[in-house]
């Protein structure tokens, strides 16, 4: 089970999407794993062939670390953290990856946990006896968990009789709920599988109270832990906003930039000249990150915050950072991310947004070393050759550990992002 | 379009984004943003599907008059 967030402990093992003998190439999607903030597809991290699935579809609150399947890899000898845990192990700090090695090779599947057997007999229901599948859409799927909708009870509109999410809303409104659940359900911690499904309020409570934990949980390792500083910078954007303007102005709709998207360029190519912010605290030292994976902090509706990564930011035009950007924000706000996106960014960004306030000092997301912030761009009163006048501006802000940097380099890091702003031809 | 019809693509596009929000629920006169807790992705996404269902495509400067459900409405109406 890969680490798909610092802040993950354990995971739900949705769907294989292989199955022993099968070939696979570095980067395949091989599974899907429920954490308590999304579902995210598991790359795998080396080519070879499946050899054994250890842990069965369905298994809930499988620990990080657990290894879920064996790959064979070219010599022929079976590798034990292959499959998904390789993932952890490949795109990991030190710390995350030392837990996938330190499995011993013959490990046992997995500690069943209370729940399993539970979880196993509803898979058995969703696929009978292993035959064809359901096609459920991730939406459908989403919906089902949250309104406690049995899917193989469902009957599908869609194409090839693919489960929508409207098919699964008809059905929950058709079901008669079992008893009502008691109110303390929703705050009890964690019970050991209650027999009969949850009411649908519960259950969203539930998953809520889960994601809330988790991020509470590495905010609060990470508030422990690391020594922030705090700078902040005040930036002109009229550059930036009018060369947008104009640049707008001469697109189709589906092509415009979001200003947000030339704040990411500036930080990714300030990180990419300012090595000690883009990287990793681990074991008492800095580990430099390969390559500048932006991770970006995106706010789920009704609440929550994930915060995946935009691979090789520093390389990518603005276009490119565009598709990246509104891909990665649809695909975790509804869909599923990839378990590369979650385990590697080496800096994170929050943008609170054109409306949003003035400004923001962030938790770093451990084990990084720095989160760059943005508030609102609006106009403010700005002095300039002895003239007061007003300019659209944003409050970079800066949380960095003082074990990996001092304020002197983090004030050329934001200086550097402004200066990069003032040229936005050039991002 | 009638100002009917456009009122209902532009919740349609808005449920997309929204998708637990109850249509009859919306104050047509009240900040949209605000009301939906929609952020300028979103909004430019619903921009982006009102282009496709209606073939008006609204300016970066004409967004702000398109703050509330009444004034999006009615812009579109004269957009036409």
């Amino acid at each position: 089970m890969p680490s798909l967030g610092a802040d993950m402990e354990f995971g739900t093992l949705l769907e294989w999407r292989v199955k022993p003998g099968d070939v696979v190439k570095r980067g395949d999607i091989v599974a899907v794993v429920d954490t308590s903030k999304a579902e995210i597809e598991v790359e795998v991290f080396e080519d070879g062939v499946i050899d054994e699935l250890l842990v069965p579809e369905g298994t809930a609150r499988v620990p990080v670390g657990t290894v879920l399947a064996t790959l064979r890899t070219g010599g022929g000898e079976v590798t034990p953290p292959a499959g998904a845990a390789a993932a952890a192990a490949a795109t990991s700090p030190p710390e995350v990856a030392a837990v996938a090695e330190e499995l011993p090779a013959e490990a046992p599947p997995t500690q069943p946990a209370p729940d399993t057997a539970v979880a196993e007999v509803s898979t058995a229901e969703i696929h009978p006896a292993g035959e064809h599948r359901l096609h459920v859409s991730p939406v459908a799927r989403r919906v089902a968990e949250q309104l406690g909708v049995d899917l193989a009870t469902v009957t599908g509109t869609g194409t090839e009789g693919a489960i929508t999410k409207a098919d699964v809303e008809r059905a929950a409104a058709a079901v008669v709920l079992p008893t009502a659940p008691t109110p303390s359900a929703a705050t009890a911690p964690s019970p050991p599988a209650a027999p009969a499904p949850p009411a649908p309020a519960a259950e969203t409570a539930e998953r809520q109270a889960a994601m809330r934990q988790a991020i509470g949980a590495l905010m609060a390792r990470s508030k422990r832990e690391i020594p922030h500083y705090y700078l902040q910078h005040e930036v002109d954007m009229t550059r930036a906003m009018a060369w947008l303007a104009q640049e707008n102005l001469r697109r189709s709709v589906s092509e415009r930039l979001l200003p947000s998207v030339l704040l990411l360029s500036a930080v990714a190519r300030a990180v990419a000249q300012t090595p000690a912010m883009n990287g990793f605290w681990v074991d008492g030292a800095f580990q430099p990150g390969e390559g500048v994976h932006l991770g970006v902090a995106v706010s789920l509706r009704g609440g929550g915050l994930i915060a995946p990564a935009i691979h090789d930011a520093d390389g990518k035009s603005l276009d490119e950072l565009m598709a990246a950007l509104h891909d990665l924000v649809a695909r975790a706000r509804s869909g599923r991310l990839r378990s590369s996106e979650m385990s590697d960014p080496t800096i994170t960004v929050t943008n609170l947004g054109e409306a949003g306030v003035d400004l923001v000092h962030g938790v770093i997301y451990a084990p990084q070393v720095a989160l760059v912030g943005f508030g609102g761009i609006r106009e403010r009163p700005w002095a300039a050759d002895g003239m007061l006048g007003s300019r659209p501006t944003v409050y970079a802000t800066l949380a960095a550990d003082h074990r990996a940097s001092d304020g002197h380099a983090g004030s050329r890091f934001l200086a550097l992002i402004e200066r990069l702003l003032q040229n936005p031809e050039e991002l | 379009m009638n100002e009917q019809e456009l009122r209902e693509v532009l919740i349609d596009a808005l449920t997309q984004i929204a998708p637990e929000i109850d249509a009859a629920q919306i104050d047509p006169q009240a900040d949209l943003a605000e009301q939906l807790d929609i952020d300028s992705m979103d909004f430019l996404n619903v921009v982006v599907a009102l282009h496709e269902r209606t073939g008006i495509e609204i300016p970066e400067r004409d967004y702000g008059k398109l703050a509330t459900l009444d004034d999006a409405v009615a812009y579109l109406a004269a957009a036409q």
